[in-house]
């Protein structure tokens, strides 16, 4: 499954390059990308564990900068 | 200015006014410190903060970490005023660089501004605003003077004239009446109209192009590769190079700690990639837009990256180089008229044409046993005298002798009347206008070779090869023909050379993704295209290729000024601070100053005509 989020309050480039990188490294995500100009974030990975890998996802963010906020939908 | 930004430009005002007057106070000795050290928390709390906290999250090499180490060492080495200057300076930068980038986001996202916002629709007698989404296939939307068109549908009533500039750069309106198809993300410009819907939003044209370049910085470029790359690396290296600089000279050779500890705070400074990393991805997107602009669709940062480097550009023929339509571009002997009225119930291409270039209108009273021979041409007795109109073949089944003529570009129709060959025509396929000149704006913008592949006849494709001034053509091409030639070009490249293909994008989608880009043109409502290509020209327009390959190669040099200079000043910085010859200032201005200068000029991207 692929999905894309909008981010909030992205402030730094090099943020995003690091939650990309921490994102990569969850088990279960096949890609992610991290758009710092388009304020965007795009996970694919498996489709059973999907709603894991998103609990995942936001706690590394929040690790990597915690001002940032994941818009789940 | 965001209400963020205010606050932070509020913070440093008031946190410069403290400052100014901590430094003119005549104070002597441990008490400048609680004076210079309200300003500096006024700044710079919540760097404070956000060091301490992503010290607990495990983030060490965090930019606002090394600041609040740079600036509290430099307290500690009795320089309050530096460390509050440089903090100060610090956090102007961050909101300077933060104002940029939004506007530059914001001008972007203003270029791509073709969303509609709503669509009108007709509910028990009352024509009602509603979400674009909720309009299901088959509905019929009104659109006013001066809306957009919300989705993809066909025409049922009403004319006007449509503005596609948003989609396709072409300035000049379409004219569209009951039956035509519009398009969504196009302008209705004068006229009520009256649209079914074809497509439901999400498959509409506007929502796919919206898409496609939203999504483009997920392909991304070498350039952007090497950046992050660069980025994980430096930061480290740098830090550990600071503290080896700290206490390596003190403890081996009895340097003064004094002297070297202010050096190494200013490594931390600099260690930041902030100016790269912002700036590559800032430039790309702004390629990207700018060309989108123009009615270029850019898939992903990478193609713009190939685009740049394009050496050999292949071409397929017919609705790419040519019309896709026939015409008569030849007539011999006095034929015009018995070929065309021979013709007149034929609904091939070539007799169409024939009828065209006529002009007249049909006479069917005119002729008599009409006998279409399959692959040979047309009996008929025209005004009571027996006309063929065909192949060499057809005559030649006569036995009516024609004259030697020599190989034409085109299909040839050759006339007899009453069993005498009297003359023939020549039917080919146009030059669009501006083919000839884009391909001599490409070989200008550095394309070595351009080649054109086609099924047609060698001499159809000789004529507008030798018309074009194309390098090299191949003709009497089957569709898996194209895709080898495509091989073997590939084999010749240059090294650092990209292979471009040019097609409608509609039979030709095995050469496009072989190619290292593959580019359709004549998008405009045209999905397989759209899907199959990494480059769209929304409109039959060959002279946006040039354009393309010309700001993909501006997209690409500013790419490289940006990462030779941020690289340059900050390695320069670090070794002038290793050396004492540069202070605090120089490494803010190698970080933050660098950062802006970067991210300008990025946003020149953003001005590309």
């Amino acid at each position: 499954m692929k999905k894309t989020y909008k981010l909030i309050d992205l402030d730094c480039a090099n943020c995003a390059a690091k939650m990309e990188n921490a994102i990569r490294n969850i088990d279960g995500v096949t890609s992610a990308t991290v758009s710092f100009m388009s304020q965007k974030m795009t996970v694919e990975g498996d489709d059973a564990r999907f709603d894991a890998i998103m609990q995942e996802v936001v706690k590394v963010c929040r690790k990597v900068e915690p001002d940032c906020e994941i818009v789940l939908k | 200015m965001t209400k963020k930004q205010k606050k932070m430009l509020y913070r440093i005002l008031v946190s410069f006014v403290l400052f100014l007057i901590a430094v003119l106070l005549p104070l002597e000795g441990l008490l400048r410190l609680p004076v210079f050290l309200i300003p500096y928390a006024i700044v710079g709390w919540d760097v404070l903060w956000k060091a301490v906290r992503n010290i607990l999250n495990g983030q060490v090499f965090d930019e606002n970490f090394l600041m609040a180490v740079a600036t509290l060492g430099a307290f500690g080495c009795g320089e309050y005023p530096e460390g509050v200057a440089v903090l100060l300076f610090y956090q102007v930068g961050e909101l300077f660089q933060s104002v940029a980038v939004s506007r530059s986001r914001q001008s972007i996202a203003d270029l791509m501004d073709i969303r509609p916002d709503y669509a009108n629709i007709e509910r028990d007698g009352q024509l009602v605003q509603v979400d674009p989404e909720e309009i299901s296939v088959g509905d019929i939307i009104v659109i006013k003077a001066g809306e957009r068109v919300p989705l993809d549908g066909v025409v049922t009533e009403g004319a006007s004239a449509l503005d596609t500039a948003a989609l396709t750069g072409e300035s000049l309106p379409r004219d569209v009446a009951p039956g035509d198809t519009v398009i969504s993300g196009c302008v209705n410009l004068s006229g009520l109209l009256h649209v079914q819907a074809a497509k439901p939003f999400g498959e509409s044209t506007v929502a796919r192009i919206l898409d496609l370049v939203e999504n483009s910085s997920e392909k991304k470029a070498q350039a952007e590769h090497f950046i992050t790359k660069f980025a994980r690396y430096y930061t480290p290296i740098v830090v550990f190079a600071a503290l080896a600089l700290a206490v390596l000279p003190s403890l081996l050779t009895g340097g003064q700690w004094g002297v070297w500890v202010p050096r190494a705070l200013n490594f931390l400074v600099v260690s930041c990639p902030c100016a790269l990393v912002i700036s590559i991805p800032l430039s790309f997107f702004g390629g990207i837009g700018g060309a989108s602009k123009q009615g270029i669709l850019v898939k992903g940062s990478n193609y713009l990256e190939a685009l740049a480097r394009a050496g050999i550009v292949v071409f397929d023929k017919t609705g790419t180089l040519t019309e896709g339509k026939f015409a008569v571009v030849k007539t011999e002997g006095d034929v015009l008229e018995q070929a065309a009225l021979a013709e007149q119930f034929s609904t091939h291409p070539i007799s169409r044409s024939i009828l065209t270039a006529w002009g007249g209108q049909p006479a069917p009273e005119r002729v008599r046993d009409v006998e279409e021979i399959a692959g040979h041409g047309v009996r008929a007795v025209v005004d009571g005298r027996t006309v063929l109109a065909g192949n060499r073949k057809l005559l030649e089944r006569e036995e009516i002798a024609i004259p030697a003529v020599q190989e034409q570009a085109g299909t040839t129709v050759y006339v007899a009347v009453e069993g005498e060959y009297r003359g023939y025509l020549v039917i080919a396929d146009q030059p669009k206008p501006n083919s000839a000149q884009a391909l001599r704006e490409l070989k200008a913008c550095g394309v070595r070779q351009t080649v054109m592949l086609t099924g047609d006849s060698q001499g159809a494709a000789q004529h507008v090869a030798q018309a074009l001034g194309l390098d090299q053509f191949h003709a009497q091409l089957l569709p898996a023909d194209k895709v080898q030639r495509v091989e073997e070009l590939l084999e010749a490249k240059q090294p650092g050379e990209q292979l471009i293909f040019v097609g409608d994008g509609i039979n030709d989608a095995p050469v496009l993704s072989r190619a290292d880009v593959g580019v359709a043109m004549g998008a405009l409502g045209s999905d397989a295209a759209i899907e199959a290509a990494d480059l769209v020209l929304m409109d039959d327009d060959l002279s946006k290729l040039p354009v393309a390959v010309r700001i993909a190669k501006k997209t690409l040099a500013i790419v490289k000024q940006n990462i030779v200079f941020a690289i340059g000043v900050k390695v320069l910085v670090l070794v002038l601070s290793a050396m004492g010859r540069a202070n605090m200032w120089a490494a803010v201005f190698a970080d933050v100053g660098v950062s802006v200068l970067a991210i300008l000029n990025a946003s020149r991207m953003l001005r590309t005509k």
